[in-house]
């Protein structure tokens, strides 16, 4: 530690005002400040005592909320992998090639996403901010394993400039970052991130004999009879009960890395409440949103998808991983109290309604959170108007 | 829309003006990069965003675009002072769609193809946001020489972003140019990128154009 301290102070007066690298100062700030605390101290005037919670630490707890998804989805990717090719491996192993596959597209996500905060903060002249700690892991934990690279590093730059960069920085942004990222590729390169490409199975490898790549999602959209009947015969022969309702919500079936389990989200989704990071009220109206649309169309529907039991919609796809780290996003969701209830049962209810009604979507949170991103303020506009009116009628003038 | 180019721009001429005076070379040249009608005025930017798939159809609309603005604003200024100012916009649309008309039947004869795949656009010149903001801006207070120079401009600056969005766009979008195999051609490996052939992938393209411009020429919204 000592070391790197004098590293630093060595050449620290290249960076400051006068010096020959002057311009790249909020650079090495960032460095300074990652690696130590910094030694600014209040002003003599003015407030002294201040909260020690601040946007690194803000973000630092997000990065270890989603840290149990990520070990879980690190284990599934070998799991899914070794169930596909039905091999014979240990634990150990699982997770080995599950690092394998997704250290690389996390370095991939951070070096590109960083490299291009840098690049802004410096032509900009303001200090680095650690909004991208979060969408640089976020942006791995929504993709499936077999991504190639190149696409995660073009979706990271293009959701860095356009949708961050372009609006101001870090918490100006109108949609989610990640969530960008994501809906980028969707649209730009389809046959890499939808249909069955969720278990990653090496080129010319021989799955076992019976072997389907379908979702839950896919296979309730071309379900004919009972879904969940459709569900608990799938994977007969090679992965039994693969899809039955626990095993969906333990998520031990193939998704993208950070989002197949249910459990993992919502573990994650504990740390941010306790630590006060995450509104518990969008988790719980997203949840409540689906749920409720769920059991309405239940009850109107004809369809058999329309028939699948309420229930069932908050364990398949990516409906707790989105309610819990995308919609949350305090940049992007409502910031008033009702707005935030408004937010999430619409959320909720889109999903639902997208996954059920729309054949070229199979899966609706990405596209949910997205929309609702954009009409955030407008919740935010008419909550406070509603507000300002029920006050003006209780005053006496 | 911008209105602001409703607002009648003078250019007071001398007599026995030079051709190519510097004032007249500047009606092509603003509109190039100051007063570009697609990326400064935001006009025309409904076709922009959907003939530009393809570099073909993008250049042939932007010549007609370009032959119809020039031609309606001769037409116009020619008959600025005959028009009753009470229903000069419908007179205005009888000369745009005599020339749309003209475009469009040629198109049919020599470019079938492609007139079939410009569909709707070419008819919709009639209403396009720059051939009536440039009649109701330039042309209604403008000799014929100077409207025709300014139609050129405007033409042109419209042109130019669509070539380069298409330009972009089918590069990128589907690996060709003019219908060309670029990559395939080379012998490298291109995947094409889906987004760029969608309207909503070429708004987030012009919308960078815009930025780029912007931070190139300094360019402020005045409120």
């Amino acid at each position: 530690m000592k070391f790197l301290r004098n590293q630093l102070d060595s050449v620290k007066h290249y960076f400051e005002k006068g010096g020959k690298w002057e311009k790249y100062y909020f650079a090495y700030e960032a460095f300074d400040t990652f690696l130590f605390v910094p030694n600014t101290t209040t002003e003599t005037k003015g407030v002294q005592i201040r909260d020690a919670i601040d946007l690194k630490r803000l973000m630092m707890t997000v990065v270890i909320a989603m840290l149990p998804c990520l070990i879980f989805g690190m284990w599934n990717v070998g799991h899914q992998h070794f169930l596909a090719l039905q091999q014979v491996a240990t634990v150990g192993q699982k997770f080995w090639f599950g690092i394998l596959k997704t250290v690389p597209i996390i370095i991939v996500s951070y070096g590109v996403g960083l490299t291009i905060e840098f690049i802004f903060a410096t032509i900009r002249r303001h200090p680095v901010n650690e909004g991208f700690l979060v969408t640089g892991m976020l942006i791995p934990l929504v993709m499936p394993a077999s991504i190639p690279l190149w696409q995660v590093a073009i979706a990271t730059a293009f959701a860095v400039v356009i949708g961050k960069e372009a609006f101001g920085g870090t918490g100006m942004n109108v949609v989610n970052i990640a969530l960008t990222a994501r809906a980028f590729l969707y649209f730009a390169y389809p046959s890499q991130i939808s249909g069955e490409v969720w278990t990653y199975l090496g080129d010319g490898a021989k799955t076992v004999a019976g072997y389907s790549g379908a979702t839950p999602l896919a296979l309730a959209a071309q379900s004919t009879g009972n879904v969940v009947s459709d569900f608990n015969s799938f994977g007969a022969g090679w992965a039994d009960g693969i899809y039955n309702f626990w095993n969906m919500f333990m998520g031990v079936m193939p998704g993208c890395i950070g989002e197949t389990s249910t459990l993992m989200c919502l573990i994650g989704g504990a740390i941010l409440i306790i630590t006060g990071v995450g509104s518990w009220k969008i988790i719980v109206s997203v949840f409540a949103g689906a749920f409720g649309m769920g059991l309405f169309l239940n009850a109107v529907g004809a369809t058999p998808f329309t028939q699948m039991p309420a229930y069932y919609h908050l364990v398949v796809g990516g409906l707790a991983f989105g309610a819990v780290f995308m919609a949350t996003d305090p940049v992007t969701a409502s910031q008033t109290e009702t707005g935030k209830w408004i937010y999430g049962i619409l959320i909720g209810i889109f999903t639902v309604l997208i996954r059920v009604f729309n054949p070229a979507y199979p899966e609706g949170i990405m596209l949910a959170i997205l929309l609702m991103n954009v009409f955030a303020p407008l919740i935010d506009y008419f909550v406070i108007q509603a507000n300002k009116k029920r006050r003006l009628q209780r005053a006496t003038v | 829309m911008s209105t602001e180019a409703a607002v009648v721009e003078e250019v007071k001429e001398k007599k026995a003006e030079p051709l190519f005076s510097k004032k007249n070379k500047k009606l092509i040249s603003n509109p190039l990069d100051i007063d570009n009608p697609v990326t400064v005025q935001i006009l025309g930017v409904c076709s922009a965003l959907a003939v530009t798939t393809q570099m073909k159809p993008a250049f042939v609309m932007s010549l007609g675009l370009t032959i119809v603005t020039a031609c309606s604003n001769v037409a116009i200024s020619a008959l600025r002072n005959t028009i009753p100012s009470r229903i000069r916009i419908i007179v205005q649309l009888a000369i745009v769609s005599l020339w749309v008309i003209l475009v469009d039947q040629i198109l049919k004869a020599y470019v079938y193809d492609v007139s079939k795949q410009l569909s709707v656009f070419v008819g919709l010149i009639i209403t396009n946001c720059i051939v009536m903001g440039r009649l109701e801006a330039f042309a209604m207070g403008n000799k014929p020489w100077p409207a025709f120079l300014d139609g050129m401009g405007n033409g042109l600056g419209y042109g130019m972003i669509l070539m380069i969005l298409a330009f972009i766009r089918e590069l990128f979008g589907a690996g060709s140019l003019f219908g060309f195999k670029v990559f395939a051609s080379l012998g490298l490996p291109y995947q094409g990128n889906g987004l760029l052939l969608l309207p909503a992938g070429a708004c987030i393209l012009l919308g960078s154009i815009i930025w780029i411009q912007r931070s190139l020429n300094g360019y402020r919204e005045s409120h």
